[in-house]
C-alpha cells in the first residue's frame, strides 16, 4: 500500500530512481541557465522536445535590454529547437501549465521551486536547478529519491472570510520552514472535495515553503471537473491504505484569516493581531494566490468602493485575465482604483513592475515574505486575497468581513 | 574530496534571495553574481568568503531554485557548504555545478576557525572537533566527483 509519491514514482520511500519525466518546463530566468548548460553539455538535439516547455513570466514584458535580450535567444531557442513557448503575457509557468496540460499520474519537473503547485492535480511535480533541467532536456529522464511522505489531514469546511490560503499559512506555521524538508505533502481528509482546484494550487503551491518536495492532492470529482473544462478527459485517484510518517490535523472550520509577518513564512499569527498596521502598498497575484477565485472574493469585497494605499493585481495567467473580463470583476477592481498588470511573476520576486523602496511595507498574497525579497529594505506580510482585499480598502492591515 | 579553510559562519534558513538578491539575475555574467554573493547579509562578505568554507546553519538555501545561488558561491571562492540541513533543490544544484556540500551535524561556530572535510572518509572537522558527514547517493557522488553534472554528462555520452 503506498502513498500517491511512491504510487508515481513507482518505488518505495528512501529509494533513489532514475525515471522518464513527462513534462519538464523553465521559465525566462531559468532556462538562459538550462540553455548555457545544454550549450556547455554540447548537446544539440533534445531527447523529447514535445514534453517540454518554456514558459516567459518571472520579467514580461522585459524591463531592460539586457533582460529582451536574453529572452530573445530563448525564444529563438525554441523556435528552433521545437519547444512550445508561452511568451509574455500568458502567465505564470505553474498557473499556466495548471490549465489543462498537467495530467493526474504524471512526473513533472520544473526549473522553478513552486513546481510542487502542480502536484494539485495528482501529478509528481517537483522543482529543480537549471543543470538539473539541462540534463532532462537532453535525456528525458533524471533521478528522484522517493520521499516519505506527511499527511495533512483536512476536516470540516471554509466558512466566512477563512481562504485556502489561511490553510496553507496554517501548516507553514506548525510544520515550520523546514518541517518538510525531503517530504511530500499530501492533503486527504473529509475536508478536501470542498477545496476548489484553486485552492487547492495554492495549498501546494506552498509546500515547498516547509521544505517539502512537492505537495499532492488525489485527482477526485473537483480534478476531473477541471480537466473537462480544458477538454482533456482523466481518471480519477483512489487513496490507499498507506504509512505516513507523520500526520498533521487541520479541522477547516477553525480557519480564520491569518497573515505571515516579516520576514519568515511561518511566523504566522491572526489578521486580528496585526489589524491597524501600516502599509504603503497591496500586492494581489503570484502562482500562490493569483488565480480567478482569489480575484472573485478580491472583488466581491472592493466593488463599488475605493482602495486607500495603493494596490497592484495581476491575474496570474492570460486565461485568469480573459475570465476576469468575461465576467465584469476585472472592471470592478480597476473601478476601485486598482492597477492591474500583465499576467506574470510581477514584483514577487522584486525585479520589476511594484518593487518596494527603502523601509516600505507590502501586504502580498505570495508565499514568501524574505527579507529585500520586493526591494531592498522592503518588508512584506502574506495573506489571502480576501485580507488584501479589506486591507486596500482601509490602507492599513484590516480583517476582512465575510458573511 | 578534500577541502580546508577558514570558516564564514552564517545563520539558519539561510535562503537563496540572501544568496543572490532577484536584482542580479538578470545576466549570464557570473562575476556578477560572485561580486553580490550574500550582500544583503553583509557586503563585506563577496570579499570575505574566498578560499573559506562556509558553515550555516539548520535549512541551509531554502527558497527559490536559482542556480545562480550556487555559482554565484563557487565563482566567489567558496572551498564548501556545510550545515546540518539543507534545502533540497539548493543541495542538488551544489552538487550539479561540483560544489562540495557537507550535511553534518555542525554546532554554530566563530568566524575563522579552522574547517576541514574529507568526504571519501566521510567527515568534517570545525574547529578541531570532528564530525560524520552523511553520504552522498552514488549518482551524487559520481557527479560531485566529476566536477558537476555538466562534466558528468559529457564523460558518459
Ligand atoms: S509568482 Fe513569485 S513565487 Fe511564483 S513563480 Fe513567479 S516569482 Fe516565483
Amino acid at each position: 500500500m503506498s502513498t500517491l509519491s511512491e504510487r508515481i514514482l513507482d518505488a518505495p520511500a528512501g529509494t533513489y530512481v532514475d525515471r522518464e519525466v513527462d513534462l519538464a518546463f523553465a521559465h525566462d530566468g531559468t532556462g538562459i541557465l538550462a540553455r548555457e548548460a545544454l550549450r556547455e553539455m554540447g548537446v544539440e538535439r533534445l531527447a523529447h522536445p514535445e514534453r517540454l516547455r518554456l514558459i516567459f513570466d518571472h520579467i514580461v514584458p522585459a524591463n531592460t535590454g539586457m533582460a529582451a535580450t536574453l529572452q530573445a535567444e530563448l525564444r529563438e531557442y525554441a523556435r528552433t529547437t521545437g519547444v512550445a513557448l508561452s511568451d509574455a503575457g500568458g502567465g505564470i509557468c505553474h498557473q499556466v501549465l495548471s490549465e489543462g496540460v498537467v495530467r493526474p499520474g504524471t512526473i513533472v519537473a520544473g526549473a522553478d521551486s513552486h513546481s510542487c503547485t502542480l502536484g494539485a492535480l495528482g501529478a509528481f511535480a517537483t522543482g529543480m536547478g537549471a543543470t538539473d533541467m539541462a540534463a532532462i532536456w537532453a535525456s528525458g529522464a533524471t533521478w528522484f529519491r522517493v520521499p516519505e511522505t506527511i499527511a495533512v489531514c483536512l476536516s470540516g469546511r471554509l466558512s466566512g472570510a477563512a481562504d485556502p490560503k489561511d490553510v496553507a499559512l496554517t501548516y507553514a506555521a506548525k510544520l515550520g520552514m523546514e518541517g518538510a524538508t525531503y517530504r511530500a505533502l499530501e492533503f486527504v481528509g473529509d475536508g478536501v472535495a470542498d477545496i476548489s482546484m484553486d485552492g487547492r494550487l495554492t495549498l501546494c503551491n506552498m509546500a515547498v515553503e516547509t521544505g517539502a518536495k512537492t505537495g499532492l492532492f488525489y485527482a477526485d470529482g473537483v480534478t476531473l471537473r477541471h480537466l473537462a473544462d480544458h477538454g482533456v478527459a482523466a481518471s480519477p485517484q483512489a487513496p490507499e491504505e498507506c504509512r505516513y510518517e507523520q500526520e498533521i490535523d487541520i479541522d477547516l472550520s477553525d480557519i480564520v484569516p491569518l497573515v505571515a509577518v516579516p520576514h519568515r513564512v511561518d511566523t504566522v499569527c491572526e489578521a486580528e493581531e496585526v489589524a491597524g498596521t501600516h502599509i504603503d502598498q497591496v500586492f494581489v497575484g503570484t502562482c500562490t494566490n493569483g488565480r480567478y477565485d482569489d480575484l472573485f472574493r478580491f472583488a466581491e469585497i472592493v466593488r463599488g468602493r475605493r482602495v486607500a494605499v495603493r494596490t497592484l493585481v495581476i491575474p496570474a495567467s492570460r486565461a485568469v485575465l480573459a475570465r476576469a473580463i468575461a465576467t465584469g470583476i476585472l472592471a470592478d477592481i480597476v473601478d476601485a482604483g486598482c492597477m492591474v498588470a500583465t499576467p506574470g511573476c510581477g514584483p514577487c520576486l522584486g525585479a520589476h513592475a511594484g518593487v518596494l523602496g527603502e523601509g516600505e511595507v507590502c501586504l502580498s498574497t505570495a508565499n514568501r515574505n524574505f527579507k529585500n525579497r520586493m526591494g531592498v529594505g522592503g518588508e512584506i506580510y502574506l495573506s489571502s486575497a480576501v485580507t488584501a482585499a479589506a486591507s486596500a480598502l482601509a490602507g492599513e492591515i484590516a480583517v476582512p468581513e465575510v458573511a | 574530496m578534500q577541502g580546508v579553510g577558514p570558516a564564514i559562519c552564517l545563520g539558519r534558513d539561510i535562503d537563496t534571495d540572501q544568496i543572490i538578491a532577484g536584482r542580479y539575475l538578470r545576466t549570464k555574467d557570473r562575476s556578477v553574481w560572485a561580486e553580490h554573493v550574500l550582500e544583503d547579509l553583509d557586503p563585506t562578505l563577496a570579499e570575505r568568503v574566498r578560499g573559506a568554507i562556509i558553515v550555516a546553519g539548520r535549512n541551509m538555501g531554502c527558497g527559490s531554485s536559482r542556480e545562480q545561488a550556487v555559482v554565484a558561491l563557487r565563482e566567489a571562492g567558496v572551498v564548501g557548504v556545510v550545515a546540518p540541513s539543507f534545502a533540497r533543490i539548493f543541495f542538488r544544484n551544489a552538487i550539479n555545478i561540483g560544489l562540495p556540500v557537507i550535511e553534518a551535524p555542525v554546532p554554530p561556530c566563530t568566524d575563522g576557525v579552522r574547517v576541514s572535510f574529507d568526504l571519501d572518509a566521510g567527515w568534517v572537522e570545525v574547529d578541531g572537533k570532528r564530525y560524520p558527514a552523511r553520504p552522498l547517493s552514488a549518482k551524487m557522488n559520481a557527479i560531485l566527483r566529476a566536477g558537476g553534472l555538466v562534466p558528468y554528462w559529457r564523460s558518459h555520452r
